[in-house]
């Protein structure tokens, strides 16, 4: 797991010192032309240019709608007494957009515990078991990786008019985990090819049946393949408006879709989609702070997708 | 790296030849646990293709076969001509320019202190949905620079650099010596001499916009030695009532900084600014007409119309790339900490300049990761959508439209054509075929070896 170890390279690089590191290369050597000075005030300006439309999202957020109509958010700078959490309070008391939360949470959770177990069952067979056919299936599923969303949309939506499955969570579920699929069966096919033969062959003396040797050895070992796709794939669903979008009717819309209905007005309620924007953000920073390292390789792995 | 990321894998060099079962595991439990992959893969992804490629060639209802003139009208209707073009400048240029901020930012913060910080804000928009970037944007972009942040940076700029307009709306008193002259100019009637100074009143200003301003003071011939046409430019308005129009009266304020022209046959043969107590002296001696140009009058700045028909897709690739040029660092600069130093260091002990090791060594040996960086954004952006969908406002939708946008709409929106929809998607799907075809021949290669 090679790329794995070099996608963790910015959390490892709070652990050590620049001193300590090997020697200097390009940006040090400007740095010490021109005293640092100018490379640092460039790369200050560029954060803070990155962090600008965030904060200014934040700031709109926790401004009442008559201060929002009025003036821009940099006000609060200068009256931070417009600062107020009544528009969390409306949003959160709008029944709208509290389920269309618990909706996003009952589609994203149930998806990812579904990609990584129907995944890792795949995965381990491909890596593992002799079928005929084997070989060229995975090929077949490698060129599956790149397959756009969006050739699924019309024929899905089909199958799930006839089936009953249209507009309700179940639908966007099953898409969401066939299309995320492709890449997990490959992912943790190549991370459980690497797990030592002697292993498996130890447990299976051991009389360890095909499920226990599953469940006891593989998924174990495979825990940080599965972390970086669940992730991965908890903030890709979770993220997701389209599918959504397509599959799922007003009762069972996720925060994005809902957000989505009130972007026609733009302008006149800032206050609801400011503050709503920000509480369908708060999950993925807490999940991209906290898991920055497995993050950062689940989205490296995933790359083509 | 290359190996790791074209193919979306997790690990690079060689991923273990597929071996002989050695834990002698019955074929029906290896079916066991492929059957819900398949059964979903097969239902869910493998079946629509080929239902799009069928429904492709059918019409709206999907009544009638009809060849390919869905394709054709893909490629003929004026809408989804916009977005074919539009996808191809999405696809040429945000790869791009994303790739090159994430090479600059990695090759940058490599050795500085807090790099990680930096690394982990400009990567930070990547865990948000495009929908909140999008509503991000939409307030960046806002028109009124008293709103959107990124007028009020232009106009703030454009201000300090450009003379602002002092009075918008101001006008001279109807029936007056000054008269409109075309362009938002005003001109006086008659000529005027050195001789007799020149009362130059304007209402339309309401003088409490005016809380600075010096009492005018009244026109009077040129000091002593002076020549010139000399006046006086004032709001001839006396709060409370009771002033004379045309004459400046007590408590009635002067307008400082109104530029003030003499025009002799047509051209222009002086021009001043009327100073803090509204009063002008023009270097000539006359008989000229005074003018009042428009760019006194002119409407406020207003910024740039970001989300308008020209600069609506740009202004959207913006917003794409502050999300995105994060991806390109990270995965640059995990290609960065594997070129060998000592190749660097042995050019520069030979003389090169840090330019020449950057583009001579650094560059390419990146080049295989700046290729996947180049090649999974091309991809990802073949199917934009949702930041479209938001930003773009009602009114420039379809100068912003892409082709999956254009598929929702032709499908699920006012469209009502799958068949056209259907057409889209299998074209989308095309045009990630090399990149399938280049995947699976790299594997099998690597499965030989």
């Amino acid at each position: 797991m090679t790329t794995m170890d070099d996608a963790m390279a910015p959390g490892e690089a709070v652990a050590s010192p620049p001193s300590e590191r090997r020697d200097p290369g390009l940006a040090s050597r400007i740095a010490a032309r021109t005293g640092g000075g100018v490379l640092r005030v460039f790369l200050v300006l560029v954060a803070l240019f990155w962090l600008v439309p965030t904060f200014g999202l934040l700031a709109s957020s926790l401004r009442g709608p008559s201060d929002i109509a009025a003036s821009g958010w940099w006000k609060v700078f200068s009256e931070p007494a417009q600062l107020t959490w009544s528009n969390y309070d409306k949003l959160l008391s709008n029944d709208t957009i509290t389920n269309s939360l618990w909706n996003t949470v009952l589609i994203t959770v149930p998806t990812t515990l579904l990609v990584v177990v129907v995944g890792s069952l795949a995965g381990y067979a491909f890596a593992w078991m002799e079928f005929p056919g084997r070989d060229w299936l995975f090929l077949v599923l490698v060129g599956l990786l790149v397959v756009p969303i969006q050739i699924g949309l019309i024929p899905v939506s089909k199958l799930f008019g006839d089936l009953g499955l249209f507009g309700s969570i179940t639908g966007v579920v099953i898409f969401h985990t066939a299309f995320g699929l492709p890449f997990a069966i490959f992912l943790l096919r190549n991370f459980f090819a690497e797990i030592p033969r002697e292993l498996l062959e130890a447990a299976r003396l051991d009389g360890a049946g095909e499920l226990r040797l599953f469940a006891t050895v593989v998924m174990p070992l495979g825990g940080p393949a599965i972390a970086s796709l669940g992730i991965f794939q908890f903030l890709w669903v979770w993220n997701d408006m389209l599918v959504a979008l397509i599959f799922a009717d007003p009762d069972s819309a996720p925060i994005t879709v809902a957000l989505q209905n009130q972007v026609r007005q733009f302008g006149a309620n800032i206050d609801v989609l400011a503050p709503g924007a920000f509480i369908s953000m708060i999950v993925p920073l807490v999940v991209f702070f906290a898991f920055q390292r497995q993050f950062v390789s689940g989205v490296m792995a995933g790359a083509v997708k | 790296m290359a190996t790791a990321t074209a193919g979306g894998a997790a690990q690079p060099g060689s991923p273990p030849a597929p071996r002989k079962s050695v834990l002698g595991t019955p074929r029906w439990v290896a079916v066991l646990f492929l059957l819900p992959a398949l059964v979903l893969l097969g239902a869910l992804v493998v079946y629509p293709i080929g239902y799009s490629i069928t429904r492709s060639l059918f019409s709206a209802d999907s009544s009638h076969f009809v060849w390919f003139d869905n394709y054709g009208e893909v490629f003929t209707n004026h809408d989804t001509l916009t977005a074919v073009k539009n996808n191809a400048i999405w696809v040429i240029v945000a790869p791009t320019v994303a790739t090159t901020l994430g090479l600059i930012f990695a090759v940058l913060t490599e050795r500085v202190s807090w790099g990680t910080a930096f690394k982990l804000l400009i990567f930070m928009p990547m865990a948000i949905s495009m929908l909140a970037a999008g509503i991000i944007f939409r307030l960046v972009y806002e028109q009124d620079p008293d709103k959107g942040v990124a007028n009020a940076v232009v106009v703030g700029v454009h201000d300090t650099f450009a003379e602002a307009s002092a009075y918008p709306r101001a006008r001279p008193r109807p029936n007056g010596d000054l008269a409109p002259s075309g362009g938002g100019a005003f001109t006086t009637k008659a000529p005027h001499e050195a001789s007799t100074p020149v009362a130059l009143p304007l209402i339309g200003i309401l003088a409490k916009d005016l809380p600075d301003a010096r009492p005018a003071k009244p026109p009077e011939q040129a000091k002593e030695g002076g020549k010139g046409v000399t006046g006086t430019v004032w709001l001839d308005f006396k709060p409370g009532g009771g002033g004379k129009p045309g004459q400046v009266d007590p408590g009635e304020k002067a307008l400082k900084g109104v530029k003030v022209e003499a025009v002799k046959d047509g051209k222009v043969v002086a021009s001043t600014r009327t100073a803090d107590d509204g009063t002008f002296s023009l270097d000539t001696s006359g008989p000229v007409r005074l003018r009042l140009p428009s760019s006194n009058f002119a409407e406020q700045y207003a910024g740039v119309d970001w989300l308008g028909p020209d600069l609506v897709t740009p202004a959207i690739i913006g917003a794409y790339i502050w999300m995105w040029a994060g991806f390109a660092m990270v995965l640059i600069a995990a290609g960065l900490a594997s070129v060998p130093r000592e190749l660097l260091e042995a050019a520069r002990v030979d003389g090169a300049n840090e330019w020449k090791v950057f583009s001579r060594i650094t560059v390419p040996l990146l080049a295989p990761v700046l290729v996947v960086v180049l090649v999974t954004l091309m991809i990802n952006v073949l199917k934009i959508f949702d930041l479209v969908y938001i930003i773009a406002p009602g009114s420039t939708q379809a100068d912003a439209n892409v082709l999956a946008l254009q598929l929702y709409l032709e499908s699920f929106g006012s469209g009502n054509n799958q068949g056209v929809g259907s057409a889209i998607g299998v074209l989308l799907l095309l045009l990630v075929v090399p990149v399938m075809i280049f995947n699976i021949v790299r594997m099998r290669r690597e499965a030989r070896r």
